[in-house]
């Protein structure tokens, strides 16, 4: 920063490491767990089958931790989002089975989850009882109002459609030879494409405006990481039967908010509120409308997640959604989501929460059950936070 | 035993990227007062974090003697044995336990881990008595001043037999009758044989008490003048201090004044808990363009909350009154209404109310116009950074990089970008609020350089201040207020400390 004479700055590779050591380690860390797992699964984890399954089993949890990371940001805490799940996938089941086809089906059930926000956000935002509580009378008051809409019994779907929401594939025979989909490799050319073209693009454009960028070796080794991960996805996708519907869905809901939250105002108002709500308040942000609207964003996605679950369970369950708002909260948390509010992202999320599915993952191809994925699962979340705290304090910041 | 009850030797203390402290050395003799000085970042809270314990032995080079033998502090608690105690800037009571309780927090004597509250109470009455409490010691702290609250730190330091008591900014935030009793208190507790060391900012504070006075600047010791043999003034220890001599405290200015842009009239603010008491009580009073106003009045007189209340109704359960902008009647339902008419207010509590810590300086100043810097509702970023980095260079905000946490700048840059926020807002009437509140000489410069550019540029200030100097040195016109009523005003010229305490007080 020093020499300002010259027109390009680069930031030097070792304050890049120092400000981001965080985000490497997160990515690291599931990297690591899954080549542990592919080590003692003898690489079973690391069958097409497998990753396509992975992204199934966890999707739910992973557009929960999409919502939940929001509402972790601004500083609240959200414990009703299970059994909005289960609420709204009995919905979903029941609008499906009146014959209305998928699309409408999946609006009106998110708008289902939307009037939950809505109704959860005002006691929240407007009438200020604490988030923990309201959510937690949520909780309860939804798990019981799907009893009574489910008579405690499982509603079925009337055809197999429903579920492709979950489990069915995108694959386009004209462009399937040998069993090999290429689909799914056109696709990720595409996207490799766009990625490449974007980042030069947003490159060039710095340098024209004298703006800090990566060093080119960082850049470059950013570029060909993310190109990287699309491959890799791309090869096991067209491996087995394609790209799976839920990647596409998830990809939707993540690039959405990756973007709500990284580039435009609100995003910028929810990490301003949840960092000093009375500093944003008096810098004229209408606080009471952000912490209303995470929560409206929060009950949308929690009515896709319900309506995603039960396309995986082919069925709407009344007890469906236990503990999953346990298991998006922990996503957050270690993809380094701060308790007191104004840090978190949603890459985090999403890893944090791959985490936790691929370790869950693992275990079950190694045949050991739930009771010790509980464990190991506990055991991450705490030393996950413990290390981040400790990385912020080391470098000053806690 | 030495004669030095403290010595510090050749200490440096690097942080990473940082040298906070460079070989500094001082000396504190039994008995006295001895004062440090140096603008903020100059080393003072660092080389107090050495002596107490914070920063333990190891992690930096040189060292410190307490009664002429070298102390090796692994914490906090290894320097109150020796009977060391510090006394923090943000006070360290809890605020739901009595003032007993609060003192013998940490250090109660137990028998099996049961504590007799009874004796403790007893226990407490005379250090209450020493430093001149006559509160009740099963008061609960919340529910009295700061002042009181201070004096409740200062008989917790005493019971816990300090000899040697370090006092940072202890005056901080107390008005000037408490400032002045506190100061009396610390000369007794000196007869008794107690030895302080007080950081100040307040210059005049230091001089009047110190028997010795350490300059600290960038990390070093300057010098340590002996003020019972030589004559040392204000300006020795300002030129030592910054580093240049200081001729003015206050920029010059040539104000022209311009008519009545904002007026507000019969305010009333009522408390925002116990809803018939009257905060403020019909205020009345009128800002012109290009001038700058002082609000004055001992604390609790009712200034910030007054200006709160008119920023949108951010303070108290209810306000009464009218509001004019340009003659034209408005009602600023929220902060935001308040802006969008043109005000900004910066606050007197930066880090609570003013600044998001954990963000950088860009985001901080952005904040309060994410509307101008973005097109449908995504976000410029070309344009903020723009923003950040105009304001960084013309209000010269010492920070590596815009990307910098807030929280790892130094008062007087919190403070610079707290106004660039506001600034960046581009509104025309400023409410400033104890702008230059725990931040050095040099930036205090800074900040009246710029109001008074605002000024000449035609905007119109507001100035809440509890510094007389500062209202008289900046300020065309002073209002003072007392117990919630505007008593009164003084123009630039007829203005002097007294007559604003005789207002005050009248």
């Amino acid at each position: 920063m020093a020499e300002k004479k010259a027109a390009v700055q680069t930031m030097s590779l070792r304050q890049l490491f120092k400000d981001n050591i965080r985000n490497y380690s997160m990515f690291l860390m599931l990297g690591l767990i899954f080549v542990v797992f592919a080590v003692m699964t003898g690489g079973v984890n690391f069958s097409s089958r497998n990753i396509s399954n992975i992204f199934m089993q966890n999707s739910y949890i992973l557009i929960l931790a999409v919502g939940m990371v929001l509402v972790i940001i601004v500083g609240n805490i959200d414990l009703s989002v299970g059994s909005i799940c289960a609420f709204t996938g009995a919905i979903a089941a029941m609008i499906y089975n009146t014959g209305l086809g998928l699309i409408p089906t999946i609006i009106l059930t998110m708008g289902a989850g939307m009037v939950i926000g809505v109704f959860q956000g005002f006691w929240i935002a407007y009438a200020k009882v604490p988030a923990f509580i309201v959510t937690l009378a949520g909780m309860l008051l939804f798990r019981g109002l799907t009893y009574v809409i489910t008579n405690v019994s499982p509603i079925s779907l009337r055809d197999d459609q429903f579920r492709q929401i979950t489990s069915g594939f995108i694959s386009i025979p004209a462009l399937t030879i040998d069993r090999v989909h290429y689909l799914a490799w056109i696709v990720g050319a595409v996207l490799s494409l766009i990625v490449v073209v974007a980042f030069v693009q947003g490159r060039r454009n710095k340098i024209k405006k004298e703006f800090e960028i990566l060093p080119l070796p960082a850049f470059l080794a950013k570029v060909l990481f993310v190109v990287g991960m699309i491959a890799l996805l791309s090869w096991k996708f067209a491996d087995f039967r394609g790209v799976p519907m839920i990647v596409v869905v998830l990809s939707i809901v993540v690039g959405t908010f990756m973007f709500i939250t990284k580039k435009t105002v609100i995003g910028r108002y929810i990490y301003a509120v949840g960092g000093n709500a009375r500093s944003a308040k008096l810098s004229g942000i209408n606080s009471e409308m952000v912490v209303f609207t995470v929560h409206v964003i929060m009950g949308s996605l929690a009515g896709l997640a319900g309506l995603v679950f039960a396309g995986y369970m082919n069925s709407a369950l009344p007890q469906a959604g236990n503990l999953f708002e346990l298991d998006a909260i922990a996503a957050c948390f270690i993809g380094g989501a701060s308790a007191s509010g104004g840090i978190g992202t949603i890459i985090g999320a999403i890893v944090g929460g791959l985490v936790m599915g691929v370790i869950n993952n693992g275990m079950s191809l190694m045949n050991i059950g739930a009771d010790w994925q509980y464990v190991v699962k506990a055991l991450v979340l705490l030393l996950a936070v413990f290390y981040d705290i400790y990385t912020r304090r080391k470098a000053g910041l806690a | 035993m030495s004669e030095n009850i403290l010595e510090v030797i050749n200490v440096t203390k690097d942080f990473p990227g940082v040298r906070a402290l460079d070989n500094v050395s001082f000396r504190v003799k039994r008995g006295e007062i001895h004062g440090i000085c140096g603008e903020n970042g100059a080393g003072k809270s660092t080389l107090m974090g050495i002596v107490s314990g914070v920063h333990p032995f190891g992690s930096f080079e040189g060292q410190v003697l307490v009664h002429g033998k070298e102390m090796k502090f692994r914490s906090v608690r290894d320097s109150e044995k020796v009977g060391l105690t510090i006394m923090h800037q943000e006070l360290a009571l809890s605020p739901y336990l009595s003032i007993y309780e609060n003192m013998f927090l940490g250090h109660s004597k137990n028998r099996f881990g049961i504590i007799d509250w009874d004796e403790l109470i007893v226990r407490s009455r005379p250090y209450l008595e020493r430093v001149g409490l006559k509160d009740r010691p099963e008061t609960i702290v919340s529910k009295m001043g700061v002042g009181k609250q201070q004096l409740v730190e200062i008989a917790r330091a005493l019971s816990k037999n300090t000899e040697l008591l370090i006092l940072d900014e202890p005056t901080a935030s107390l008005n000037d009758e408490e400032s002045e009793q506190l100061l009396n208190l610390i000369l007794e507790l000196k007869k008794e044989g107690l030895t302080c060391v007080m950081i100040s900012h307040k210059l005049n504070e230091v001089l009047k008490i110190a028997d010795s006075i350490t300059v600290l600047r960038d990390g070093e010791s300057i010098r340590t003048y002996d003020a019972r043999t030589e004559e040392v003034t204000r300006a020795m220890l300002i030129k030592d201090m910054v580093g240049r001599d200081m001729k003015h405290l206050y920029p010059e200015k040539n104000p022209s004044i311009g008519e009545t842009v904002f007026e507000v009239k019969n305010w009333t603010v009522y408390h925002p808990e116990y809803h018939h008491i009257k905060v403020v009580d019909s205020a009345s009073f009128h800002l012109r363009r290009g001038e700058i106003l002082a609000f004055c009045g001992p604390m609790g007189a009712g200034r910030t909350e007054l200006m709160m209340s008119i920023f949108g109704k951010s303070y108290g359960s209810r306000s009464e009154g009218e509001l004019f902008v340009k003659e034209k009647k408005m009602e600023f339902a929220t902060p935001q209404d308040a802006i969008r008419s043109g005000l900004g207010y910066v606050s007197e509590d930066r880090k609570s109310l003013g600044l998001i810590l954990i963000q950088d300086v860009k985001t901080n100043i952005s904040n309060s116009s994410l509307q101008k810097l973005s097109r449908y509702g995504v976000v410029d970023s070309f344009a903020e950074t723009n923003a950040a980095e105009r304001y960084r260079k013309s209000l010269n905000i010492k920070t590596p990089s815009i990307l910098q946490m807030v929280r790892n700048l130094s008062g007087g840059n919190q403070q610079k970008v707290v106004l660039s926020r506001c600034l960046l807002a581009e509104p025309e009437i400023f409410i400033v609020d104890e702008p230059t509140r725990g931040i050095d000489v040099g930036a205090k410069y800074e900040i009246y350089c710029i109001l008074n550019d605002l000024a000449a540029a035609g905007k119109s200030i507001i100035m809440v201040t509890s510094e007389l100097p500062e209202a008289i040195g900046m300020a065309d016109r002073i209002y003072v207020m007392n117990e919630g009523e505007i008593k009164g005003s003084l123009d630039r010229g007829e203005a002097t400390q007294e007559k604003i305490m005789h207002m005050a007080l009248s």
